[in-house]
């Protein structure tokens, strides 16, 4: 127990540190007038959703189920009963712990879509709406004790359809409500730090261990597997998205390769504990071809998401999910529990499964992230003026600039109603 | 007095210094500036998404010197910064009123 406790305590760091990793990410992919924005989007996931999954979140997740839709929110409200230092504490305060990171990422995942535009406040209320009608009640169908898509059978080890399709698919509904950035696709919008991308594509694969390994929720062989199905899906990810730049554009991009670390570690999440290494290798190069094709999508039917989290998440989140139908093998699951996909013998029942569980997931994220876009559009505007978001989101929405290396943008403390300045005064006025 | 500019590509710049350097010039001023001549910009790609990227990153090298000393500066810059491929720049020669020394209040040419 002591074993399993620890690499959970470990694995809940892990998953933590992708959301600022994600934060990288995307920002490095922003204009430089934007990029605390969307830094403050993720860390305002980690803030907010922290709160709110101790609060009820845990318990709508993990509660006894309601019609196998919610669990009971009321029962360990505040984590009550949960809070003792005796039993298993992988079944109690570290299970609270891990999955609470697995809500804020899932929630700052949207956050690329709606980059350069979105009102803070309005993206802290969206976030918390969202996580609270689907985040919740979709963790617990597919990983709660009576939840519809774990009684089903159908398979999501670390969260292909809990995280990724959900968060993909709520990415597209609220942007087609929020609409595209002032100027997009004409005026140019090229990603103004790829080192920060890259440095945040490398934080994520390191905290995704966690995410993936940590959810065997024991220091075992099957945590084992997870682990090492990380890398090599991920590894023939980037891979093929090179590949696939090299042949389309000429070139493999430092952009690409970062984002094809992202598309095979999103597809192989759902898979990781129940592929060999055959299965693993065709997960992540096709989710390293496609997705570098998905990217594209959006200029083809013209809608904004910015940092392309549908073609990333969404349908990597699909490809994973859908393709343990085919690959899924039961001999590296251990008790003989495993199920076998197509290729491997199975009955077309598992592809069946993943199919309807990430199909019925994606359709509802997606329309309730649009009715609750439209909510807080009609609350808070939802964006920020055309001129605000043209001179720059960071200033409009936080009053900060990112990027003042040689102090050349100048500033003063302000003369009215600063407590700064006042101090400032009172200080010279003493010294003279 | 004149003001010599000289647009060069970022890599000579060390050359361009040393070569300044040797014929005794004592200062000058470098910035980071962007623009196109008849070199125009290049492509760049993210994500599949083509930008035509018009504006190539120079260097601008400033150096104030007395009359004698303009052709000998300008030959020593467009020695060091050439290399006989497009882009290599400009150099172009201004007049200059007066220079003030800061810390001392020296006018004129005992200012450089």
């Amino acid at each position: 127990m002591e074993g399993n406790t620890a690499w959970l305590l470990t694995s809940s760091a892990l998953v933590l540190l992708m959301t600022p990793g994600l934060a990288f990410f995307y920002g490095g992919m922003v204009r430089s007038k934007s990029v605390l924005n969307m830094l403050m989007m993720c860390f305002g996931s980690m803030g907010l959703i922290s709160v709110l999954w101790v609060v009820y979140g845990y318990s709508m997740t993990y509660g006894e189920t309601v019609g196998s839709v919610l669990g009971n929110p009321f029962e360990m409200l505040g984590l009550s009963g949960l809070m003792t230092p005796e039993g298993d504490p992988t079944a109690g305060t570290v299970d609270v712990a891990f999955q609470a990171m697995f809500a804020i990422i899932t929630v700052a995942l949207i956050a690329g879509a709606v980059a350069d535009r979105m009102k803070f406040g309005a993206w802290l209320l969206f976030g918390g709406l969202w996580a609270t009608l689907v985040y919740f009640p979709v963790a617990h169908w597919v990983w709660g004790t009576g939840g519809w898509i774990d009684e089903m059978g159908a398979l999501d080890f670390a969260g292909g359809t809990a995280v990724h399709t959900n968060a993909g698919a709520a990415a597209l509904g609220l942007v087609l409500v929020l609409g595209k950035r002032a100027g997009w696709p004409k005026e140019p919008m090229k990603p103004h730090n790829l080192p920060y991308v890259m440095l945040g594509a490398g934080l994520l694969w390191f905290g995704w261990f966690g995410f993936n390994a940590g959810s065997a929720y024991a220091a075992d062989g099957v945590a084992g597997i997870a682990f090492i199905n990380t890398v090599t899906a991920t590894a023939a990810a980037m891979l093929g998205w090179l590949l696939l730049e090299r042949v389309r554009d000429g070139k493999p991009t430092s952009l690409g390769a970062a984002s094809g670390v992202v598309a095979g570690l999103v597809a192989i999440t759902p898979a990781c504990a129940y592929v060999d290494t055959w299965g693993a290798l065709a997960i992540g190069a096709i989710a390293g071809v496609v997705c570098a094709a998905a990217v594209g999508l959006k200029y083809r039917f013209g809608y904004d998401d910015s940092l392309d989290v549908v073609g990333v998440h969404l349908v990597g989140g699909l490809i994973g999910t859908i393709m343990l139908g085919f690959v899924a093998t039961a001999s590296v699951v251990p008790d003989g529990e495993g199920v076998d996909g197509l290729i491997y013998g199975g009955s077309i029942d598992l592809l069946g499964k993943q199919v309807l569980s990430v199909v019925v997931v994606m359709i509802y994220s997606g329309i309730i992230a649009a009715v609750l876009g439209f909510l807080v559009k009609a609350v808070t505007g939802g964006r920020v003026s055309t001129e605000d978001e043209v001179a720059g989101i960071d200033e409009a929405e936080h009053a900060e600039s990112a990027y003042d290396v040689a102090g050349g943008r100048g500033g003063r403390p302000t003369s009215a109603g600063s407590g700064v300045a006042n101090s400032a005064r009172k200080l010279e006025e003493s010294n003279s | 007095m004149k003001l010599i500019t000289a647009i060069i590509k970022p890599f000579t710049l060390d050359d361009v210094r040393s070569a300044l350097e040797q014929l005794g010039v004592l200062g000058m001023t470098v910035s980071e500036v962007q623009g196109y001549g008849r070199q125009k910009g290049h492509t760049e790609i993210y994500r599949g998404a083509e930008y035509a990227v018009d504006f190539v990153a120079k260097l601008k090298v400033e150096v104030v010197t007395d009359d004698a000393g303009v052709d000998k500066v300008i030959e020593a810059v467009a020695g060091a910064a050439h290399t006989g491929k497009i882009g290599d720049g400009k150099v172009w020669v201004t007049s200059v009123d007066t220079v003030v020394r800061v810390r001392t209040g020296e006018r004129g040419a005992d200012a450089l």
